[in-house]
């Protein structure tokens, strides 16, 4: 998988090193932004109100 | 000898032997992402929610319109003994306004925490709309800030700012002190429990009386308990000690000792 997309980014081993940081970061932008926060309310903490 | 034994091993792997391995590969990479992907909910949930969230609730008190004619922190040039000293009341507080649905109507200040800071109070308790964007929630239909009844708030101990997070800390006596725009309110802790998630009767307006008629006017503060888990409720209850205007003076519970 890893291994597939380095041999399939262009460039020289710096350039690939750059972009696959920059794929990397995007990633987690999009964990923070979106993913993480859709998925928190199904984690079972957090609830502080007494409710039936 | 032994060089003869282990010759068959040497071999190279058959094709299918290979594409087992490949398959193992993608396996042990899918793993160690997921491992990756769970690390970093970690670091949202216990750090980045923080940093949003106290920002974000930090700017809700420096935009509530009227702290800038009577601010909710002592200011901290001034002196001690320059900044006026609230008297206490105890006759019948001014009628609150019912907020809307995640209205910021009120601060709160514990001085056991913070004397300096003040978390914003907003109408409702669900979480998507209150509790993890704007902080500490009024439970709906409780009493309003003064009020005879229950007063009562939740807030997160734990991630989204964590406004209760030092919740254990209280002591009976120590004050809370509510601030809305048009008074003071400095409440009292009188006692603290650990209750299962369902047990209502903690924001009823006699806490654990659901069917008696209040005479009394208190606050309760709910919030997770143990830390990072669901399975009960940490709860606060105090008493009304007094409340004074809001007209520039401050609680003597707010300003350091002299």
């Amino acid at each position: 998988m890893y291994g597939w997309l380095w041999r399939h980014l262009p460039g020289p081993v710096p350039v690939r090193a750059i972009l696959a940081l920059v794929l990397a970061a995007a990633v987690l932008a999009a964990c923070f932004l979106w993913l993480y926060p859709a998925v928190a309310p199904y984690m079972p903490f957090n609830e502080t109100t007494v409710e039936r | 000898m032994s060089a003869v034994t282990q010759a068959p091993s040497r071999r190279r792997p058959s094709r299918a032997a290979r594409a087992g391995f490949h398959v193992l590969g993608i396996v042990g990479e899918l793993l160690i992402t997921l491992g990756l992907l769970i690390a970093g909910f970690l670091v949202w949930q216990l750090w980045w929610t923080d940093v949003v969230a106290d920002k974000a609730q930090a700017q809700i008190v420096e935009e509530l319109p009227w702290a800038v004619a009577a601010p909710i922190v002592p200011p901290k040039d001034l002196p001690a003994d320059e900044i006026a000293v609230a008297q206490p009341r105890h006759d019948e507080p001014p009628a609150e306004p019912v907020p809307a649905h995640a209205q910021s109507v009120a601060t709160l200040t514990v001085p056991r925490w913070d004397a300096t800071a003040a978390r914003p109070i907003s109408e409702g308790t669900d979480r998507a709309t209150v509790l993890d964007v704007l902080g500490i929630g009024h439970y709906e239909g409780t009493a309003l800030p003064g009020g005879i009844g229950n007063f009562a708030v939740a807030g997160h101990r734990t991630t989204y700012g964590k406004p209760f997070n030092r919740i254990e800390e209280l002591q009976v006596g120590d004050p809370l002190v509510v601030r809305t725009a048009l008074a003071w309110y400095v409440y009292r802790v009188t006692s603290w429990r650990i209750v299962p998630p369902h047990e209502v009767d903690v924001i009823a307006p006699v806490p654990g009386d659901p069917g008696a008629t209040p005479t009394r006017r208190m606050i309760t503060l709910t919030t997770c308990h143990p830390m990072f888990s669901a399975r009960e409720r940490y709860i606060v209850h105090g008493e009304l000690d007094y409340w004074a205007p809001a007209d520039g003076a401050f609680p003597a519970e707010l300003l350091p000792a002299a």
